[in-house]
């Protein structure tokens, strides 16, 4: 965990309002795991916005790290702004990324990534790979135009499977319908996800009811991003003890059956 | 020509005017992979209860304009863990350590200082007399002369240490409130805490924190706190430690300048994490380029033309 202030955009790529940055910063990209994330100062001298804005990792190859991003409001449009050879200033790698050990040689996966929760996703099969086991992807967004990363799938040869709610590519529906179709066929070993909550947790629904073990990305707001404002928690149950956990410091992925949903007035 | 940065707040010598202040600098220890705590003047720790406490529901966060709302709650451990876990590391280093002391009552404040006292490894105690986001309405303790005056008393009696009262801005006259401290032996203050705030969601017509008012912190609130340092600096004789919206020298040096010993530097630590570290930098490189020898100097030096 180390303060880079000159990680390099070295390459720039964009759908639309999407965008997929290439950063030059081998100290972070060296320790870098799938599922962590950096804290990405957006404003520079400015004071607003003045909080750092949390990005997952999207890839890593050797000393570069790749962030993914949508323009979702004022700190985004400004990071969209910066051209190839602007340097970004970034916290990293922060949080408890994804568990990846030894043991997953030779299993079978599914990571589910909805809209931009699909950030973490293609490191996390890179790393599968890696470690000798297959994943399959499955990618959901509301139309064809939101699912910009499609080239960048096929290009690394990550099999994955598309939805579109409108059904102008893949399944027709929620990224949730294709998980259920494809889980009639096989049952994997273990699902991960990254989406919005609602999307997290039906498939927390979907998996206990099969038994199979589930991992998740959660996105939250952030003061910092390393454990001291205590701005980002969720209510998280381990063992016996419940409470308000941090999730930049205990997470961002949490196991599904430690995740307590928020009651319906709360959402 | 190294130029002396110390602050000399009477009942504790600093190595210089910045310290991380209170909830915004975790236990200290989380800002290890960052910067080296030995370079800072002093520490305030986050708030403590006597026994952990569970803090507020989020959304615990909004930003604002130049400013940040937060309603955290006052999450936490409590004195035992602390004691056990925290202190003993935290004390490897060679930098002033102020525990900031919570209660939900004035005998709570006084059991977190009754415990904490003999512990090796504190320097004073910051009465978080305060905290706007615990009791509703943000009601506490420094909204009121007398509930001030009769907490700091409690405090001090069952305290073997300095005490600081960390007073709220969220009052008509805070130099009543600074003396009522000074009467009931605060051995300094700190000012100011987070201003009372709000933020609306226009679209669900929700406020946008769960606990609905929070406190203002960040550079929108520095002029204004700037001004009730100025205020109670020159009405007191206890030291005042200055605080709110610091993220440059710059601005340390204007709370300096009307009369606070020392500062605190807060939400600029969550956006940069090495933000104190700079700001020590920033102080020397004033100091030198004005020929100033000693910080100290330039402590209530305010030029008023009357």
């Amino acid at each position: 965990m180390i303060k880079d202030p000159q990680a390099r955009i070295s390459q720039k790529k964009s759908w639309k309002d999407y965008y997929l940055f290439s950063l030059e910063s081998p100290q972070v990209a060296i320790e870098a795991h799938p599922g962590q994330f950096l804290m990405v100062k957006v404003s520079d001298d400015h004071p607003y916005p003045l909080l750092r804005r949390p990005l997952s990792i999207h890839g890593r190859d050797k000393k570069i790290l790749e962030i993914f991003f949508k323009v979702a409001g004022t700190g985004t449009a400004l990071l969209a702004q910066k051209k190839v050879g602007e340097s970004l200033d970034i916290l990293g790698p922060l949080g408890k990324g994804f568990r990846l050990d030894e043991s997953l040689k030779g299993k079978k996966l599914f990571a589910v990534g909805g809209g931009r929760g699909i950030a973490p996703l293609y490191f996390l099969a890179q790393e599968l790979r890696s470690l000798g086991a297959s994943t399959k992807i499955f990618y959901g967004g509301q139309t064809y135009e939101h699912l910009p990363l499609r080239g960048e799938f096929e290009k690394g040869g990550i099999n994955t499977a598309y939805s579109t709610d409108d059904g102008s590519f893949g399944f027709k529906g929620f990224v949730t319908g294709l998980l259920e179709a494809e889980l009639r066929k096989m049952v994997p070993d273990k699902i991960y996800a990254c989406g919005p909550e609602a999307m997290l947790e039906k498939i927390a629904q979907i998996s206990k009811k099969r038994n199979i073990p589930a991992e998740f990305s959660l996105e939250s707001l952030m003061g910092c991003g390393f454990g001291a404002c205590w701005g980002c928690v969720k209510r998280i149950k381990k063992g016996e003890k419940e409470g308000w956990l941090k999730v930049c410091e205990e997470g961002p992925v949490f196991s599904a059956d430690e995740i307590i949903w928020p009651r319906g007035e709360e959402k | 020509m190294i130029p002396d940065l110390s602050a000399d707040l009477g009942f504790l010598k600093l190595k210089n005017p910045i310290i991380a202040a209170s909830g915004t600098f975790g236990y200290g220890l989380e800002f290890t992979p960052f910067i080296d705590l030995n370079l800072l003047g002093g520490i305030a720790i986050k708030g403590l209860h006597f026994s952990p406490k569970e803090g507020n529901p989020p959304p615990r966060l909004v930003e604002t304009p130049a400013g940040l709302i937060n309603a955290i709650g006052l999450q936490g451990i409590g004195v035992e863990e602390f004691a056990i876990k925290v202190l003993p590391e935290l004390r490897k280093y060679n930098t002033a350590i102020l525990v900031n002391v919570c209660g939900t009552s004035d005998e709570e404040y006084a059991a977190v200082v009754e415990y904490l006292s003999p512990k090796k490894g504190i320097s004073a105690f910051e009465l978080n007399i305060s905290c706007p986001n615990v009791k509703k309405n943000g009601l506490c303790p420094a909204l009121s002369p007398e509930a001030t005056y009769t907490l700091i008393k409690l405090a001090k009696k069952n305290s073997g240490l300095p005490i600081i009262a960390k007073l709220s801005p969220n009052v008509t006259d805070i130099v009543e409130i600074a003396r009522s401290a000074q009467e009931a032996g605060a051995d300094g203050i700190s000012l100011v805490n987070t201003f009372l705030a709000m933020a609306v969601d226009i679209q669900t017509r929700k406020p946008k924190l769960a606990n609905v008012l929070g406190g203002l912190s960040g550079p929108a609130i520095k002029p204004i706190a700037l001004r009730m340092v100025y205020q109670v600096a020159s009405q007191v004789k206890i030291p005042v430690i200055g605080m709110g919206g610091i993220m440059s020298a710059q601005d340390a040096l204007e709370f300096l300048i009307v009369g606070a010993r020392a500062v605190q530097v807060g939400t600029a630590n969550l956006v940069d994490p090495d933000a104190t570290v700079r700001i020590i930098r920033e102080l020397e490189e004033y100091c030198q380029k004005n020929g100033i020898e000693k910080i100290e100097e330039v402590v209530g030096t305010i030029k008023i033309d009357r």
